[in-house]
């Protein structure tokens, strides 16, 4: 509290100083969240009600900008904290705050305190916030980003990261130090100055400091832990014109950890993609391979703490309820090979099949399969785990998506979506539910549909069905896998700019527990005015799995009344 | 003592006559890979739309689609340039462009994968669009979409020419 005392008087006496030379008195600005619900037993769907009957979640962001000077805090409130959230988040207190100078013209900006950095992809560093899942990994030391020249841009971090909240920031053990730099080479050579060609090579640098000792495998073999971790990073990205393409090499050097069982084996990865367009035809293909960098500043922790990195999900990141929140997938952090091709094809306004207002369509497969390793044995096997053969793919799937989307305006009055998508989903390999375990064949169709029914004001719905596989018992008695099979219905009716209501209804119909075959009804209303948003909801919440980078959590059913207000100003 | 001098924080910053907001400056990539300096778009003293979407998000493309739909009227009658910031992090940056070269959009697109123009913006959940004056000065914002809001934020542009 005191470094926090310290930063705003700094603050408060640079505005100051600032404000002799010019006549702007500084802008506040900031943004307030508020997540209260409470809760009700229901036994149907496995809603248990907490000690403190309900959960409240509040956050605040205030900044204040002078000129080339800000400085912030976040006021957090857990009290007790959501279900589904981190419960360890407790408390009230500062949660983040900072200091930043920053003077484009001369290319410095250095930011004292808590900040968000990224360094290429993320795949070496990437700190950041998703607070409705209850993520933030902010870095808290110094950031200084330094562009010497037109086209040059450097940034160097140094600092210790967040790992939780208890009335106040906890930050995880480990240092972490980092170099990222970037050259846009048509900034730096005039001759390229207005070439369609841009090529934007760089490097990053990412270093972790833990205390080490030691540890014990099978009994005798005594082994050192790394103190300091290193992994870099060399990348390209090349557009020409719309046409864009990216490399990405990362190696890390042996980094014990209980991601991979404390094994010694070096990390590496290797990514590509390659998007462009053949006349009206526009595409994405993105290779991917990955090997042990999971990468934490504290080598003992698992899941969501401490990331140093993140691995994204080769997967589309769905918006229908049905195919994000059943079976997301979440890169398998120890190691996987994936692929992903995506075409995009517009019919054209005014055409034969592409009527009045035109057609747009899309199809996208992504696959992730286990890396072609061979284990090794004897004292090997103990220290290094396994070698990697190649960078294709391995032999166990752990996920194919293929879906499927056609969207057309029909008249001003009426607009409509379809989606079929196929999964094939390795439960083993990312586990989100304990009722199946193995490859999960789900089937998943949408018809979504709005109206304009007045003068602002519009009806908007949606028809999901989800089935799965069969799979057969030793008794031989066939069983839908997993839940079985659900169907959501939504309807959303909004009168612009202010109002809206919302009723969302998922049937689980083809639960192979009759018992289970449960309607999780749950209707909402709001008001919007400007930046300003509240909404007051009351029902059934299925219980969910929220992946995010690599790693997912389960958030328990729940039933009751839920109050979200959002502001910024 | 403590909450003493947070509330003397808070009293310093909320006596100053609080001044209109100008856009934020944070240094992002566009679709050809030029690097764009937040704080410096303009457009001539016309009006700025500042709208945040992504590829995963429904009401954004809706929201895009409709202003699309009158982009040409609007740019017309008061000059308007519309930015479309993508909040897609990495795992679906990539997708931005081959939505964006089959979606027939003309707006300027800027791709802010690690959320730090988001986050200037003090942004929560997308959609959430912007409307600076032709002086920079921040005007009009709003959280979310929904059909016909479009209408509003015409409004609020004919204001701005009136």
């Amino acid at each position: 509290m005191k470094h926090f005392i310290a930063f705003f008087s700094l603050g408060i006496l640079l505005s100051g100083s600032v404000d002799a030379q010019e006549t702007s008195p500084g802008v506040v600005s900031g943004n307030i969240s508020v997540l209260f619900q409470s809760y009700q037993e229901d036994s149907l769907i496995g809603a248990v009600v907490p000690p403190s009957k309900s959960g409240f979640n509040a956050y605040s962001n205030i900044n204040y900008t002078q000129g080339n000077f800000s400085a912030g805090f976040r006021y957090e409130s857990y009290l007790n904290s959501v279900l589904g959230f981190p419960g360890r988040f407790k408390g009230s207190g500062i949660g983040y705050r900072y200091a930043r100078w920053s003077d484009p013209e001369i290319g410095v900006d250095v930011t004292v305190g808590n900040f968000y950095e990224t360094f290429g992809s993320g795949v070496l560093l990437r700190s950041y916030e998703d607070r409705n899942l209850g993520l933030d990994n902010a870095m808290d030391g110094v950031r200084l980003l330094l562009s010497p020249l037109d086209g040059i841009n450097v940034k160097m971090v140094y600092g210790k990261q967040r790992l939780d909240f208890d009335s106040r920031l906890v930050n995880s053990e480990g240092i972490i130090r980092g170099l990222d730099v970037e050259i846009s080479l048509n900034d730096i050579i005039p001759a390229l100055k207005d070439s369609k060609l841009r090529v934007i090579p760089a490097y990053s640098f990412v270093s972790k400091f833990q205390e080490g000792g030691n540890i014990i495998k099978e009994d005798t073999l005594i082994l050192e832990l790394p103190e300091n971790v290193a992994g870099w990073e060399y990348g390209a990205t090349i557009h020409y014109g719309m046409w864009k393409g990216g490399i990405g090499l990362t190696k890390k050097i042996n980094d014990p950890s209980a991601d991979n069982g404390y094994i010694y084996k070096e990390g590496e990865a290797l990514m590509y993609y390659l998007t462009g367009n053949i006349k009206d035809l526009t595409f994405l293909f993105q290779r991917s391979t990955t090997d042990n960098m999971s990468f934490r500043s504290d080598r003992d922790l698992l899941l969501f703490d401490a990331p140093i990195n993140n691995i994204p999900a080769i997967t589309k990141p769905h918006t229908y309820n049905l195919a994000a929140t059943l079976y997301p997938y979440a890169t398998v952090i120890n190691g996987e090979s994936s692929f992903r091709g995506e075409l995009y094809y517009n019919l054209k306004r005014g055409s034969k099949l592409g009527g009045k207002y035109g057609t747009k369509m899309s199809l996208v497969f992504a696959t992730a399969y286990s890396l072609d390793t061979t284990n090794l044995s004897g004292v090997d096997g103990v220290v290094y785990g396994y070698q990697r053969n190649s960078w294709g793919f391995g032999d166990s799937l752990n996920v194919q998506d293929i879906s499927f989307e056609i969207e057309r305006k029909f008249s001003k009055t009426f607009k409509a979506k379809a989606m079929y998508m196929n999964l094939i989903f390795n439960t083993l390999a990312t586990p989100v539910t304990t009722d199946y375990k193995g490859l999960v064949n789900a089937n998943i169709y949408v018809l979504e549909t709005q109206i304009r029914t007045a003068k602002r004001q519009s009806l908007r719905t949606e028809f999901q069905v989800l089935t799965t596989g069969k799979w057969r018992d030793e008794e031989g008695e066939l069983f839908k896998q997993d839940k079985g099979d659900w169907a959501t219905v939504v309807a959303e009716y909004t009168w612009s700019p202010h109002w809206f209501v919302n009723v969302t209804d998922q049937y689980n119909f083809g639960n192979p527990n009759i018992e289970k075959r449960v309607h999780y009804l749950y209707g909402s209303a709001g008001y919007i005015n400007g930046s300003h948003r509240l909404s007051v909801g009351y029902g059934k919440r299925r219980e969910g799995i929220f992946c995010v980078g690599g790693v997912c959590r389960a958030v328990p059913a729940s039933s009751g009344l839920e109050v979200i207000f959002t502001s910024s100003f | 003592m403590k909450s003493l001098l947070i509330a003397a924080f808070f009293l310093s910053a909320i006596t100053l006559d609080t001044y209109a907001q100008s856009i934020p400056s944070v240094k992002l990539k566009d679709l050809t890979g030029a690097t764009i300096d937040t704080g410096a778009l303009e457009n001539d003293g016309n009006p700025i739309v500042i709208c945040f979407w992504a590829t995963w998000c429904s009401p954004c493309k809706r929201e895009l689609n409709a202003y699309m739909d009158y982009y040409g009227d609007w740019q017309e009658e008061t000059g308007v340039k519309i930015v479309a910031v993508s909040i897609d992090d990495s795992r679906s940056t990539n997708r931005v462009s081959p939505y964006i070269m089959s979606s027939g959009w003309e707006f300027e697109i800027l791709l802010d994968p690690a959320g730090d123009f988001k986050r200037a913006m003090q942004v929560m959940n997308a959609p959430h669009t912007f409307l600076y004056n032709g002086k920079g000065n921040l005007v009009w914002s709003h959280n979310s979409y929904a059909d016909g809001d479009e209408e509003e934020l015409y409004e609020e542009l004919l204001k701005l020419v009136d």
